[in-house]
């Protein structure tokens, strides 16, 4: 045990004295928070966009105050012809242009329907889609009030939408998981590859394995570190996320907590694992890379959701822990439930860390026992 | 007079597939002697090395280092040291933390520790280097180092694989000056190494190619023997008439 010790606290001085290891460790998970939270909205707010009204009746001008107090678009031209649109898409501050044509008010009133045109950017395709859809649910509500004054004997459909657990749709909910996922998959599985895989690059494994230090002993000794430094990790983005994005954990802190540490030693035994095929340091993060980080950003449900996917990536996802990892976050963080409901996913986690561990507990074995120049 | 055998080695066999990198070794090292070992690369020293210092084990033969069999390498590797060229301590850390971890790794405690590390830096006059990082050292300083922390844990033997490669030869002088010293505390000392004058400070040196034992003697008995005027001149006697047949 002390011999141990000696080593975990050699390889925490590795840690600090190495800046670039303490960026990977903690400033990359504040600067994915932030310019995730921040720049990379997936939601919409004051969405620059352009009125060509052609009517200029009571209906119209009702619509586009409407339009312009509302939260998502801020209107930035009123327009005077068609000529006027293409050069106001091209100076980039508008995201759609709403036409109306003069005939607008009058129809509406006396038919009880009318057309408008949205043109939207479709060079940034989710946004179009999301300022369409916002448009016309903003001039629906105005014409279902219309036609409810006119005709109130006929009786009107009217959805009412509550989105539950994430009332505002923000995108935050969805992103903050991700990054837990993303962040624990670095600093746990591509760190400790890499570090271990140091040691045998610079030859100074030779030397460990020839003290009295037993090869697992070394093994935990090179992976404590990372397992202790990933936590804090865990707890620094969720107190981000709560003191900068207003995000609370739902459920329980403790099982949360918990199944991060599981995650954690998944990422753990995947690293050694990988330490074990690679004999450079590039290797270890290239293998790293790809293996972990794309499926990761790709196929954990994290950015695009799984259920979008043709079947075959959705089967794909099932190997990949990340994809049972976000879906338990998100179930406690979000939703708030207990085990009850993530038992199943947590399980899974538990089976693919048992294999890991197995598998690269072999690995190292044949490795010493082929002995390495 | 009977002198005490630290490592006794009998019929040491080690195959890998149908390739024998080991093919009958037998040989005896005293205590207190420095034993050269010499030949090409792949002439089978790393791998014979490996074995003694208990990370591979023998295909056939008996082998005890430190009066314990091959079988048990945890405890062959608490009385053993090591050094090689390819790593010298690590570069991030103090000479101080490096001295720490490897005393601390062969189960010192800090008690113990402190006062030792104090007397070395003292015999080395590396006083004012304690808090310095490795990496800001110069090579040799380095290379001396690493053999002071090799033996730091006072073990009875301590292997060195090519200790001097790269080094000037002014610290090359110095270290071996380093070596007589330990050995005359009574550490045996079995060195490897590729520069053949180096050979002729060894008390008994064992020359091998291709896995076999050739020549085995001290540097003087060895040059009479086969009638050359050094070590060097012998070793290329040795080892290429086999090459050529082969």
């Amino acid at each position: 045990m002390k011999r141990l010790m000696a080593f975990i606290r050699k390889e925490f001085l590795h840690i600090f004295r190495d800046y670039r290891t303490l960026i990977i460790l903690f400033g990359i998970p504040a600067a994915q928070i932030l310019i995730f939270g921040y720049a990379v909205r997936t939601d919409l707010t004051n969405a620059g966009i352009a009125v060509l009204d052609n009517a200029h009746d009571e209906i119209t001008a009702e619509l586009i105050t409407k339009l312009d107090a509302s939260e998502f678009f801020d209107v930035k031209y009123h327009l005077d012809s068609y000529n006027e649109i293409d050069p106001a898409f091209k100076k980039g501050t508008i995201k759609a242009a709403i036409v109306f044509p003069g005939d607008f008010g009058a129809r509406l009133t006396r038919e009880g329907s009318a057309a408008v045109s949205i043109i939207a950017d479709g060079s940034e395709a989710n946004n179009a889609n999301l300022i369409v859809g916002y448009t016309t649910a903003i001039l629906n509500d105005y014409s279902a009030g219309l036609t409810k004054q006119v005709t109130s004997s006929v009786p009107v459909i009217n959805a009412e939408v509550r989105m539950f657990f994430n009332p505002n749709l923000k995108s935050h909910f969805m992103f903050v998981p991700g990054i837990i996922t993303l962040i624990l998959i670095l600093t746990s599985a591509l760190m400790t590859s890499v570090t271990i895989v140091r040691e045998k690059e610079f030859g100074s494994m030779e030397i460990l394995l020839v003290s009295p230090l037993r090869p697992w002993q070394i093994i935990i000794g090179k992976v404590a570190p990372y397992f202790f430094l990933s936590l804090v990790d865990v707890i620094v983005i969720l107190l981000m996320a709560w003191l900068v994005f207003g995000l609370p954990v739902q459920g329980s802190v403790a099982l949360l907590i918990a199944e991060c540490m599981l995650y954690i030693l998944l990422g753990l035994s995947i690293g050694i694992l990988v330490s074990t095929s690679a004999n450079k340091m590039e290797n270890a993060i290239f293998i790293s890379f790809i293996a972990l980080m794309l499926p990761t950003l790709l196929l954990s449900g994290f950015i695009f959701p799984i259920e979008n996917m043709p079947k075959v990536y959705d089967y794909v996802s099932w190997f990949l822990p990340p994809r049972w990892f976000v879906e338990i976050i998100r179930s406690i963080m979000i939703k708030g439930t207990g085990f009850v409901f993530i038992w199943k996913e947590t399980m899974i986690l538990v089976i693919m860390t048992l294999f890991f561990m197995i598998m690269s507990a072999r690995r190292f074995k044949i490795r010493l026992e082929e002995g390495e120049k | 007079m009977e002198k005490e055998k630290v490592i006794e080695v009998q019929d040491l066999v080690k195959n890998f597939g149908t390739f024998v990198a080991n093919d009958h070794l037998t040989f005896d090292v005293y205590r207190g002697e420095i034993f050269g070992f010499l030949g090409a690369n792949g002439a089978g020293k790393t791998t014979a090395i490996r074995i003694l210092c208990g990370l591979s084990r023998p295909t056939s033969g008996s082998v005890r280092v430190a009066g314990i069999d091959a079988s048990r390498p945890e405890e062959i590797k608490k009385r053993i040291g090591y050094m090689s060229q390819r790593f010298s301590l690590y570069e991030d850390l103090t000479v101080t933390e490096n001295i720490e971890l490897y005393g601390g790794i062969y189960g010192m405690t800090m008690k113990e520790i402190r006062p030792r590390t104090e007397m070395l830096l003292k015999r080395l006059s590396f006083t004012e280097y304690g808090d310095t990082l490795i990496k800001s050292l110069p090579l040799g300083l380095r290379q001396k180092l690493a053999f002071a922390v090799a033996v730091f844990h006072d073990p009875e033997i301590v292997f060195l694989d090519e200790p001097t490669s790269g080094v000037d030869p002014i610290t090359r002088r110095q270290f071996w000056e380093m070596i007589y010293e330990t050995a005359s505390q009574g550490i045996t000392v079995f060195v490897t190494t590729h520069y053949m004058d180096e050979a002729e400070y060894c008390d008994r040196v064992t020359i091998m190619n291709e896995g076999r034992i050739v020549a085995l003697d001290t540097p003087a008995n060895l040059r009479s023997k086969y009638g050359t005027t050094s070590v060097e001149e012998l070793f290329v006697k040795i080892t290429r008439p086999q090459k050529e047949k082969a």
